[in-house]
């Protein structure tokens, strides 16, 4: 990997912090607000996914037509388009079933432990769970390398 | 029939849309300056790739990106409590029971991982890209959300 530019890091971070800034500012670190949204006693967590999609949609396509790469990277802009696949409507079931228990999604979950909300760290704790078993699941069922699956 | 549209929104709309703005603003000052859509849930297997030598964790497309990753989620961390220091109003805790939270987040994580995306990869990174599959992704997720919400209610199960 080649060297990086030194505001990389400083860009993700400051990117983080605004992104955080916000999902505490939308109310979506609290638990009770996304699960009043999902009983529909209170619809304006729409608002948040629209308006965030609005503003990432307009990045999206102003971005790639006043420059040719990004400056930090040297890479091209483009978009985020993922094939689609049965897993795409499987996995969103398993996670909407996840956050309609919980009322809690992963980047919410980052924002409201810094809001000091440290139940959350049972959430984190699932969502890490929930991942590596998720690996190791799909490890078993099609391995990636011809090596055994027995040892992790 | 006269709808109640303010019954709807009974605190507004105003945090909600302003919120929303910042997220999608964090995700473009990422974007402008790297190229890269970051979405939050991918930090999940590319930090296991630390502690885990399993095949899937440790893809080079996780490798490369897990020390920014990590930089990423602390950044949303930080921005969480420059919020409950600012306009947030100090510190708070969900009343929301631990088995809820745990048991959830195992959902939220493996789901979000099979079905390539969360709340914000989907959501606002996908949508905002106009991607079929991440379009397929949030309506699959906001309709089972509401209604294992509403089961979960029915069983007189507060808060």
């Amino acid at each position: 990997m080649s060297e990086r530019h030194p505001l990389f890091l400083p860009l993700v971070l400051a990117g983080g912090l605004t992104f955080g800034f916000g999902l505490g500012l939308s109310g979506m670190v609290r638990p009770e607000v996304v699960l009043a949204f999902l009983q529909g006693e209170d619809l304006g967590l729409l608002f948040v996914l629209g308006g965030g999609a609005a503003v990432a949609g307009i990045g999206f396509r102003l971005l790639p037509r006043l420059a040719d790469r990004a400056p930090l990277t040297g890479d091209a802009y483009g978009r985020r388009t993922k094939a689609f696949d049965r897993n795409v409507v499987a996995g969103g079931a398993v996670f909407g079933a996840g956050w309609g228990l919980s009322g809690i999604c992963p980047g919410a979950a980052y924002a409201s432990l810094g809001v000091g909300n440290w139940p959350v760290l049972w959430a984190l704790a699932g969502m890490f769970l929930g991942a590596y078993a998720q690996a190791r699941l799909r490890t078993f069922a099609a391995p990636t390398t011809t090596t055994s699956t027995t040892a992790d | 029939m006269a709808l109640d549209v303010a019954a709807l929104f009974p605190n507004g709309v105003l945090p909600y849309a302003a919120g929303g703005l910042l997220v999608g603003l964090g995700v473009v000052v990422i974007y402008a300056g790297t190229g890269i859509i970051a979405g939050a849930s991918t930090f999940l297997e590319s930090t296991l790739s630390y502690v885990s030598g399993n095949a899937r964790l440790n893809r080079p497309k996780y490798l490369a990106s897990r020390d920014w990753r990590v930089v990423f989620t602390l950044g949303i961390v930080g921005g969480g409590a420059l919020y409950a220091l600012t306009l947030g109003g100090g510190a708070w805790t969900t009343e929301v029971q631990p088995w809820r939270l745990l048991a959830g987040g195992v959902l939220v994580g493996a789901g979000t991982r099979l079905g390539k995306g969360c709340t914000s990869g989907h959501g606002v990174c996908g949508v905002g890209s106009a991607s079929r599959t991440s379009i397929v992704g949030v309506v699959t997720f906001l309709a089972v959300a509401v209604g294992v919400a509403a089961l979960v209610s029915a069983l007189g199960v507060t808060p």
